[in-house]
């Protein structure tokens, strides 16, 4: 198959911009005084970002590539690419969902025509997970396009529901597409992901290229198996020390989105490593990737290691290849954390670049904890969560809508034993708190959905919520105000009603 | 059979950041920069003698096969801050909808911007009771279309009747979705803090051949950063109509 690649833009990124290291996309002026202030008051615990040093300006320089640099020129077939590069991918796996597939599948069929094959049947994973409890006629029937495409092209990955009221009877059914995609095996190291939804660089987290499209987009891989991509320059997040045993994955994506705003990683790559990052298991590494597209990323990666690969043991038969970043590649910036010095955080109304220590919002009244999502409601999530309500012995003060991502997630609630509390699992506890029974697994509540949603915000009040955006109206109501917050601070906050800081129980 | 890509040749740096897009003329437009103040003023007073109160938007015609593409945009603007997310552009109850159905696709049209808060913007985008808009252009603030991949939002503001949005900076995937689907121009300014100097209902003109954005009830004068690469695939309709004009896709029965 030939194809001709166009020589590298003229604009080439790296020389002209790295001084300064901020992208051109500068975050709102507003936005920055306030940050200015802020930054005043939180404690030193971050170097400044370092430019990477100017390559030589006589001849080329021979330095080597960071991973998502080396995973896009492995993908491309070329031995050597540098950012700003347009470049055509091989995709090696395309997901969709309920909500762009009917779409999507529009777009497939106009543009190739009604009766064309998808590019590969094996490489195409659909997976219904945004409006499925509902009696939204347009939601439910959206689930059957899919359904219909699915067997039309005989797609071997199709996660299907058909009896809405009990999903426990669906037997394929699994529930939030990233993390359905993670658990059945779908995401491994080296390879490129490619998603109808922008949290499919939650991926990234096994050391692989996800990121998410549009319906166009998604159109043109499902018949080719290609698209033309530009690779990003790569930011990276060096995380150190010892994680404070009342801080998560969240507290971390947090504070760095805090750090360079919504706006700071656009058109970038967001590498995180160091000691903390290495410690972290795979659900915790997914979180931080997961809301690499609140600041802005075209991606996020964690190196591949031993966790990942346990991870992935029994769970694919597809071999995979770990890369790596070189030694000598070049970066557009870097950060320094110590996180042993860091403190829980929220990002409160209405973005989620809008950071706060969670103990200088105890003042805050809260009507409601959600707990759920692929950001925050997967197993170790729902196990902090429980942590911190056994700590407590107490009930919850408010409505608590605990919503397990997929069908995996929900049987360990009701499976797994907590540990330090004596063989009680999640549910147990849960109950005993006094939280809602955990629902249906599915998107639920995170983007509103129809009406019927359950958990969605209909009138205006304020949640604390476990999620990964809180622009106005996000979970419904335009007036509703949503605190971005760790399983912990979550948990914490149902205790006592107002937003809180986990110490107050851990 | 999968459709092979032998004769697809990469498009010339279509999908890419305005800040890494040459500023030298390609070879479909010539871009002018309005360097010079004077040229300015000139512009400045022919428009003076515009009355804005009750003109009705008068826009250039969406590009059909046979016509050539627009070069200029003109009507009411409707102005929005910063950070001006997916959610905001189109809540995420309608995305049941289905793009590709037209009546599914006007019937999206109608939502557009349904999302934004009252109480900061309290002229409606859209006057109930009718689907489509009477401001053609929009202009924002940093970082527009934040959020979402979902292909809804560009698409919404298509077919809400939206031609060009004029903003100081995008989010990728909203930036990259309105290149593919040809529904709206993505064009960005060259300088900050344009969006405070405008009123939503000012009669604005977005010229794409000289890259100035002219406020004519303010009076004033914006540059706009060429549209670039990306031009030419909005231009023919988006990048499967854009392959197939050029020859890059051959016509799919």
């Amino acid at each position: 198959m030939a194809t001709t690649v166009v020589p590298p833009h003229a604009a080439f990124f790296g020389a002209k911009k790295e001084i300064g290291a901020r992208s051109s996309f500068s975050p709102s002026i507003s936005a920055h005084r306030c940050r200015k202030h802020s930054l005043n008051k939180v404690l030193a615990v971050m170097a400044p970002a370092q430019p990477s040093r100017a390559p030589a300006t006589t001849g080329s320089v021979k330095h080597g590539m960071t991973m998502t640099e080396k995973i896009l020129a492995k993908s491309s077939d070329k031995s050597k690419l540098e950012p700003g590069e347009n470049i055509w991918v091989n995709i090696d796996v395309l997901m969709t969902h309920d909500v762009c597939g009917p779409g999507t599948i529009g777009i497939f069929k106009k543009e190739f025509g009604k009766n064309a094959k998808v590019w590969d049947r094996e490489k195409i994973v659909i997976i219904p997970d945004h409006y499925i409890f509902t009696s939204d006629e347009r939601a439910n029937r959206n689930v059957d396009i899919i359904r219909d495409f699915a067997l039309e092209q005989n797609i071997k990955y199709f996660y299907d529901i058909k009896d809405l009221s009990n999903f426990k009877v669906n037997p394929d059914y699994k529930g939030v597409c990233h993390i359905a995609l993670a658990q059945e095996g779908h995401c491994r190291p080296g390879e490129v992901l490619l998603g109808t939804d922008s949290h499919t660089c939650n991926a990234g987290a096994f050391g692989q290229f996800a990121t998410g499209i549009g319906n166009t987009d998604a159109g043109f891989v499902m018949g080719t198996g290609k698209l033309l991509l530009k690779v990003p320059p790569t930011m990276r997040f060096v995380l150190d020390g010892e994680m404070p045993h009342y801080l998560l994955a969240k507290d971390l994506i947090l504070q760095i989105i805090g750090e360079i705003t919504v706006a700071g990683a656009t058109y970038k790559s967001m590498e995180f490593v160091g000691s903390t990052v290495e410690s972290l298991n795979m659900e915790e590494r997914m979180t931080l990737c997961n809301m690499v597209v609140e600041a802005g990323g075209k991606n996020g990666v964690v190196p591949p290691d031993e966790t990942t690969f346990k991870y992935l043991e029994g769970k694919t038969s597809v071999n995979y290849e770990p890369v790596y970043s070189d030694e000598s590649a070049k970066f557009i910036s870097e950060y320094r954390f110590d996180v042993s010095k860091l403190e829980p955080v929220v990002a409160k109304p209405h973005s989620p670049d809008n950071r706060a220590l969670a103990r200088e919002c105890k003042d805050v009244k809260i009507d409601r904890v959600y707990i759920g999502s692929c950001t925050g409601g997967k197993t170790e999530d729902f196990m902090a969560a429980a942590k911190v309500f056994l700590a407590s012995g107490k009930k919850v003060k408010v409505p608590t809508f605990l919503v397990p991502a997929t069908q995996k997630v929900w049987i360990d609630l009701y499976s797994l034993p907590v540990p330090g509390s004596g063989g009680k699992t999640c549910s147990q506890i849960f109950e005993e708190a006094g939280c809602d029974t955990p629902a249906s697994p599915s998107c639920g509540a995170c983007l509103g959905g129809p009406r019927d949603t359950y958990a969605r915000m209909n009138e205006p009040m304020v949640c604390v919520s476990t999620t990964n955006r809180n622009f106005p109206g996000r979970m419904g109501h335009k007036e509703g105000q949503i605190y971005l917050a760790s399983p912990y601070t979550a948990a914490a906050s149902a205790l006592t009603g107002y937003v809180t800081d986990p110490r107050e129980f851990l | 059979m999968a459709t092979t890509l032998s004769s697809i040749q990469a498009p010339v740096s279509t999908i890419c950041a305005s800040s890494q897009r040459p500023h030298c003329p390609t070879g479909t437009q010539s871009l002018l920069f309005v360097s010079k103040p004077s040229n300015y003023t000139i512009f400045a007073k022919t428009s003076y003698s515009f009355k804005p109160s009750k003109i009705r938007p008068i826009t250039a015609p969406r590009a059909t096969p046979s016509s050539s593409p627009p070069t200029t945009f003109h009507g009411q603007c409707y102005v929005l801050g910063d950070n001006i997310d997916t959610d905001q552009i189109i809540p995420a109850e309608h995305l049941t909808l289905v793009p590709s159905k037209p009546d599914e696709y006007k019937k999206l049209g109608s939502f557009a911007f349904s999302g934004l808060p009252t109480s900061l913007y309290p002229i409606p985008f859209i006057q109930p009771g009718t689907d489509s808009t009477q401001y053609p252009i929009i202009i924002a603030g940093a970082n527009f279309g934040c959020g979402s991949s979902r292909e809804h939002a560009p698409v919404a503001l298509g077919a809400a009747g939206v031609r060009a949005v004029v903003a100081e900076s995008y989010a990728r995937i909203f930036f990259r979705n309105s290149v593919a689907t040809g529904e709206v121009y993505p064009i960005e300014l060259e300088h900050e803090g344009v969006n405070k100097q405008c009123t939503t209902g000012d009669i604005v003109t977005v010229d794409l051949e000289r890259n100035v954005f002219i406020n004519h009830t303010k009076g004033k004068e914006f540059v706009l950063k060429p549209i670039g690469d990306a031009g030419p695939v909005i231009d023919a309709g988006g990048i499967f109509a854009y392959a197939r004009k050029t020859g890059m896709i051959s016509s799919v029965v």
